[in-house]
């Protein structure tokens, strides 16, 4: 029999129960909410008159709709006050522990949650948003769900659910010098297409992944979604387990041990048989950025951008047509020829320290170029902004003229006031680039924080190596 | 959840890939804390020529009279005819909200993104996958016939044409169950109560860390 991969080994642990319809009762040990994809599911607790099955399951923190610059007041936005509201009464009246707007460890939900240990090894881990995949990193099956879900896992503590097919991306051999996480998996999503991991959860494996930093690794689980896999994982080694040592929800004396003892074993086996395996070349992969409306359509920083005439498939073609039209772009220029008209610095994607200190690296030393309006750098939650603070990270930022803010989701999907204006192009670290998607008419290019960060120094577009090379 | 039956209805047919959430139903409206109203602001972005807000009438607003929605031949499609990769992007349950408040009942699509597809079946939306040949088929021939209109059969798992022609589709046995009777999952689920309990004692045996911690 061959050997079972990681996501065999995370379904069969939690398994409940198998139908006979083919479908599956999966149990869920950790399920974090914000305020966006929740109201209605409490709304249809308190309608049945059903209360959560297990309250210590649950961690709820507001990240879409809060303002990142001073919170001394209530919420301008009416509807966006009374959604952020609505989350506190909520947890307030079921008895779930949430980080409110005004607590230090407020954040990204995604950043929230590996952060205070909430996030474990071996965890099926639920959220009503698609970017929940952040935490397979650590060796978890998460995925995102929709808000019928966020009510069935409230009342249940399970899922309904069919076992996705298995891919494995392995990306071997080495990295070179300033290029990140983000290059990786925008490389991943150029190869395989938005719609390449659909149906599948996929693990990342190969030196490259082994190397990077559990920030990176969640970087790059964080797009899995943009691949068009809802679960992205990588397995446990030792840097997973030394992540946790001293988190505030990670276990202590001897159930660190036992845990421990635990995790070690999730990894797939060396004889585990995938549906589907890709290969990439680390060393191939160079700073990227996109230059469309799909996070599959995206350029190394030097190449030149592509032509529809020469797609073979129509439908594609068409949505390059289109979208060289909604981004005011031309086939044949080089992203070099793009100025950023804002910067933004953050997101689930990328704003945990190890972003910060990239990006300020960067930055440090040097100033905005006057070309661009606005360079604004969102940390993920609290306490990551508290870490970068320490650092002085905050004081180089300012000093080369960008914008520091209070921790959340911001420009990423613009509910909140941080939004693009009409025609806008914008550098952006969050993963996607979907029309409107940073605000009505903006245009966004996904990059990493040091790429963000040197796009908004030199005042367009650059290989950050240059920078660098300095 | 209503009871799916079999209806015949106008398709309108939206010729782009990669639909996504976001397109279906901008961020500004997911302020609401209702899972009703959203009908008049599914695809705000390519509907009207303004920047819609939450809470406007939008009645009151610039149509984009190019949009496929806003043709006349098109007025109360029930089904939407859609390219590969519909309702990728995010999780946001309001995208089939806003497609059932519009009045859809099915999307038809060669390909969708997995959590939207789920999405839809718990908010009695059926989506169908049908080949890129046959799906290509239908937009010739919704292009060429005014008041064109589908017969979608989920009990029968069929979609019939106007010329009788039958295209069967393949559903989720469970799925299909859950739609045709209107059920809901929760109370399904509940049934297994015992066994979740079963479990969950000895998973805390087993791994008492993932029990307490937060409180």
């Amino acid at each position: 029999m061959a050997g079972k991969t990681l996501y065999d080994k995370l379904w069969d642990a939690h398994l409940v129960k198998q139908r006979d319809d083919g479908t599956a009762l999966l149990y869920i040990d950790r399920h974090l909410l914000h305020e966006v994809t929740s109201p209605q599911a409490f709304e249809g607790l308190r309608f049945a008159g059903r209360k959560p099955w297990r309250l210590d399951a649950n961690l709820a923190t507001p990240d879409h709709n809060v303002p990142t610059t001073d919170r001394s007041g209530p919420i301008e936005d009416e509807v966006s006050r009374i959604q952020v509201q609505t989350l506190d009464d909520n947890c307030d009246e079921f008895g779930i522990v949430e980080f409110k707007m005004h607590d230090l460890r407020q954040g990204i939900v995604h950043v929230v949650g590996p952060e205070q240990g909430a996030t474990l090894p071996g965890m099926t881990i639920v959220c009503g948003d698609s970017h929940t995949a952040t935490h397979g990193a650590f060796g978890a099956l998460a995925h995102g769900i929709g808000t019928s879900e966020v009510e069935h896992v409230l009342a249940t503590q399970c899922l309904i659910q069919k076992k996705m097919k298995a891919m494995l991306i392995k990306v071997n051999g080495k990295l070179g010098a300033g290029v990140t996480a983000k290059d990786v998996v925008l490389a991943i999503i150029a190869k395989i297409g938005t719609a390449g991991g659909t149906g599948y959860a996929i693990e990342f494996a190969g030196d490259v992944i082994s190397s990077l930093s559990m920030e990176g690794r969640m970087t790059i689980c964080n797009m899995a979604i943009e691949a068009g896999a809802r679960a992205g994982m990588v397995g446990v080694d030792d840097k997973t387990i030394a992540y946790f040592e001293g988190r505030p929800y990670a276990p202590k004396g001897a159930n660190w041990d036992k845990a421990v003892q635990y995790w070690k074993t999730l990894h797939s086996d060396t004889d585990a048989k995938f549906d589907a395996v890709v290969e990439l070349n680390g060393a191939d992969i160079e700073p990227q950025v996109s230059w469309g409306t799909s996070p599959e359509m995206v350029v190394a920083i030097h190449e030149t951008l592509p032509d529809p005439a020469a797609e073979k498939d129509p439908v594609k073609a068409e949505g390059m047509v289109r979208a060289y039209q909604y981004m005011g772009l031309k086939p044949g220029m080089k992203m070099s020829d793009v100025v950023p008209d804002r910067v933004f610095i953050g997101s689930c994607t990328n704003s945990r320290i190890e972003d910060l200190r990239a990006a300020a690296a960067v930055a440090k030393g040097r100033k905005v170029s006057s070309k661009v309006k606005q360079a604004m750098v969102v940390p993920g939650s609290g306490l990551v902004k508290q870490q970068a603070e320490a650092e002085g990270l905050h004081k180089i930022f300012i000093e080369a003229g960008f914008e520091w803010r209070e921790p959340g989701c911001s420009m990423c999907l613009a509910m909140n006031a941080d939004r693009l204006g009409d025609g806008e192009h914008c550098a952006s670290t969050s993963n996607r680039n979907f029309e409107g998607r940073q605000g009505y008419g903006g245009r966004t290019h996904l990059v990493s924080p040091a790429m963000a960060a040197a796009a908004a120094v030199s005042g367009h577009f650059v290989d950050v190596r240059s920078l660098q090379e300095v | 959840m209503e009871k799916y039956t079999q209806f015949t209805g106008i398709v309108a047919p939206l010729d782009r890939a990669n639909v996504d959430t976001d397109l279906i139903i901008p961020k500004q409206f997911l302020k609401s804390i209702k899972r009703t109203g959203f009908g008049p602001n599914l695809f705000d972005e390519l509907r009207y020529l303004d920047e819609g807000q939450p809470g406007q009438d939008s009645s009151q607003r610039p149509l984009n009279k190019e949009f496929v929605l806003n043709l006349p031949r098109y007025k109360g499609a029930q089904i939407l005819l859609a390219r590969r990769n519909f309702g990728c992007g995010s999780s946001r349950e309001h995208a089939p909200w806003a497609l059932t408040d519009f009045g859809f009942r099915t999307v038809i699509a060669p390909s969708f993104a997995d959590i939207f597809f789920n999405n839809s079946f718990k908010n009695g939306l059926l989506p169908i996958v049908l080949s890129e040949e046959i799906v290509d088929q239908l937009f010739n021939e919704v292009a060429a016939n005014e008041g064109y209109k589908l017969t979608v059969d989920l009990a029968n798992q069929q979609i019939v044409k106007p010329d009788g022609e039958k295209i069967p589709f393949e559903v989720d046995e469970f799925r299909k169950h859950c739609l045709i009777n209107g059920l809901d999952d929760i109370g399904l689920t509940l049934q297994d109560a015992d066994a979740i309990k079963i479990y969950e004692s000895k998973r805390r045996q087993e791994s008492p860390w993932l029990f307490d911690a937060i409180k």
